[in-house]
């Protein structure tokens, strides 16, 4: 059994996150994670498998992923083929049967951490078809009549974006976090760990320009935390400093750099009609 | 152990089984937690609820079980209602002022007399120096002046690191209460299905395989796409007034819709279609989208459905100016003729029970815009819509 796990260097996890990636591990139960895209659903699994050590492999779902493609495919349609070119390979069934990531996972020595990123975006059906495999671990391959089965059994995350709701059968059988979006307190925490050597007036300037940015009621897409990190770069970057972003002149109501927190033309028109009024009030 | 807990839970309408109440058994058997009531919280939110909306009322039933505080009824008179606190001055206080103020007392002083004032206090309360309310100079309340204040009612400003984290109960707006029993819904639109094949062809299509074998003389494979459901969807809701009475049934249909179908767009209006619609009802007047937009960005082929009791002052729908709410150019009966005549798959589904349809004249003036495509809004009509929308 790994140890526990308790945030990275890169990653600061909440406690009830660090709670529920534990509960998961421990009883070796899948985890569904949610939240606001952005908040770094995907970006954990790649820090819980780099803080307990083990692989990461990742199932990236589609609208067209079907949830037998997870476990193999058998390719009749190339073995069909290679029969009329009397291939030597077409003898052994098992040469046209593909692996899939849960096969994989299933298969590997040791513990591995498997990603099923985004599941809501595949068909409704989908997560009630894997809803035995995840639960026991173990599926049967008709082609072959043999059983795969995890010796032991991977930690399991998955993402959802809530655009479909996910069937209650499913949910039973998961451990559930929703990651709120980060108070003040713990963005400044998050910006530390990416950015160790900004200054930290710059970083409570910055911060406070954002709150104030996703407070503006009617935005389309509020900025979240990996914006944030990515506008901190070009900040350091262009050598902003703090007395810009605190000039809070009414003819600057755009934040500087504002493309990398407003991904919309509609919003950026927004704020400018927002500069334009307070410009006006002044007069 | 916590089967009072896990019972609380199910009769607060968090839907926990069995099974859920086992896992988090099994955890705390296999220690992944300390002993301790913070973590306990955490470990049972992860293992027993499985819905954001459904972590609000968790918090309470937790607060009520493990503290033994108030029941959740209780909870609920005593929160503070937000019109008491609706911001209406902003308060510039005398230096003087603020020192008064700051010699209140310390945190806990203030915690208590919070409670002590919630119980006392009945009414809506501005300005003064003791009651809870906008303005004033109590720790408690709004806009005020008070360093050591609480805000209530306000977005910004947390409660600090003093309150339990169950009691700060910031899931409150994820509570959207939708039922659960959605699955008739959704096997009546699932008549509304239109499969096309389209995409990358993976499939083996053996007629085709037949033929062109037979023609070639060896095996020659031939492939087609899948079929897929091709259904795209314009919900238009009407909301408010009225309809107030059916948003349970509504929230059933949007919920078990988008489910349904893949591309699914909603908008809201408010008695009858006007040249603005909108996406988020909170900000009705700030985010409007003209309908002329509507109409342009959604090809013809996308099928309408309309919800709403069509009950309204027919000058609403046979003049202009004529809308309860705003100066409108055109009448609204020009604005859905105009819907009709893009689209032709096009239904009005009222949530009225078909008998009361004829007490109201605008239900008669909209069933004829709709070239009597108007059903109610049960399973059959329901059924019925589907029917007509996929013909």
């Amino acid at each position: 059994m790994s140890g526990k796990f308790e945030g990275t260097q890169n990653y600061i996890a909440t406690e009830d996150l660090r709670i529920a990636v534990n509960a998961a591990l421990t009883l070796e139960r899948p985890l569904l994670v949610k939240g606001e895209p952005g908040t770094g659903k995907t970006v954990l699994a790649e820090e819980v498998a780099k803080a307990l050590d083990l692989e990461l492999l990742t199932w990236h779902i589609k609208s067209t992923t079907k949830a037998h493609q997870g476990l193999y495919e058998y390719d009749a349609i190339t073995r069909l083929r290679d029969s009329q070119l009397g291939d030597e390979r077409v003898k052994d069934i098992k040469n046209y049967i593909n692996r899939g990531k849960l096969w994989e996972a299933f298969a590997y020595q040791g513990r591995v951490v498997l990603l099923i990123d985004e599941i809501d975006k595949a068909d409704i059906e989908f997560p009630n078809d894997l809803l035995q495999e995840l639960d026991r671990m173990e599926f049967f391959v008709y082609e072959t009549g043999e059983t795969i089965k995890a010796e032991t059994r991977p930690l399991v995350i998955i993402t959802s974006n809530n655009e479909k709701e996910l069937p209650d059968a499913f949910l039973r059988r998961c451990f559930f976090h929703y990651i709120a979006f980060p108070d003040h307190e713990t963005m400044t925490e998050i910006v530390k760990v990416h950015f160790p050597d900004l200054k930290s007036r710059l970083v409570k300037e910055a911060l406070s320009v954002f709150y104030e940015v996703r407070d503006v009621p009617g935005l389309k897409k509020k900025p979240s935390t990996s914006e944030l990190l990515d506008w901190l770069k070009l900040l350091m970057n262009e050598d902003i400093d703090e007395t810009t972003l605190r000039e809070r002149d009414p003819n600057k109501l755009i934040p500087p750099l504002h493309g990398a927190l407003l991904k919309n033309e509609q919003d950026v028109q927004l704020f400018e009609k927002l500069a334009f009024l307070a410009r006006r009030e002044r007069n | 152990m916590f089967v009072d807990f896990f019972h609380d839970l199910k009769s607060n309408g968090v839907p926990v089984s069995l099974r859920e109440y086992l896992s988090l058994l099994e955890a705390l058997d296999r220690d992944v937690i300390n002993r301790d009531i913070e973590e306990f919280y955490y470990l049972s939110r992860a293992a027993l609820v499985k819905d954001e909306k459904n972590l609000d009322k968790f918090d309470v039933v937790f607060s009520k079980t493990f503290k033994g505080l108030q029941a959740l009824s209780e909870t609920e008179i005593a929160e503070i209602p937000t019109e008491w606190l609706q911001s209406l001055t902003e308060n510039f206080l005398t230096e003087e002022e603020k020192a008064a103020v700051e010699a209140l007392g310390g945190w806990e002083k203030i915690m208590e007399e919070l409670q002590k004032r919630l119980e006392e206090q009945k009414e809506r309360h501005e300005g003064g120096n003791k009651w809870i309310g906008t303005g004033g100079t109590s720790p408690f309340g709004a806009d005020g002046y008070n360093p050591e204040g609480i805000r209530i009612g306000q977005e910004k400003g947390r409660h600090g690191r003093a309150v339990k984290v169950w009691d700060k109960r910031e899931y409150k707006n994820l509570d959207g209460d939708v039922e659960i029993g959605t699955r008739n819904i959704k096997v009546a639109l699932r008549r509304l299905r239109r499969f096309a094949r389209d995409g990358v062809p993976d499939k083996l299509d053996l007629d085709g395989t037949i033929k062109s074998t037979a023609n070639a003389g060896y095996l020659d494979i031939k492939l087609e796409a899948e079929r897929r459901n091709k259904i795209n969807v314009l919900l238009f809701f009407d909301v408010g007034g009225s309809m107030d009475p059916h948003i349970k049934l509504c929230e059933e249909l949007f919920s078990a819709a988008r489910a349904e179908f893949k591309t699914m767009e909603h908008f809201y209006f408010h008695n009858c279609l006007y040249e603005g619609v909108w996406k988020d009802n909170a900000r009705r007047h700030s985010d409007k989208i003209p309908t002329w937009d509507v109409l342009h960005k959604y090809p013809a082929d996308y099928k309408i459905i309309f919800v709403g009791d069509a009950s309204m002052s027919p000058y609403e729908i046979v003049h202009a100016g004529a809308s309860v709410e705003h100066w409108n150019e055109e009448a609204g009966g020009a604005w859905l003729q105009r819907v009709m005549d893009i689209y032709t798959s096009a239904v009005w589904l009222n949530p009225t029970p078909e008998r009361f349809w004829t007490h109201s004249g605008s239900t008669d003036l909209i069933k004829q815009i709709f070239n009597d495509r108007m059903f109610p809004l049960t399973l059959d009509g329901l059924d019925a819509a589907m029917r007509e929308l996929s013909r």
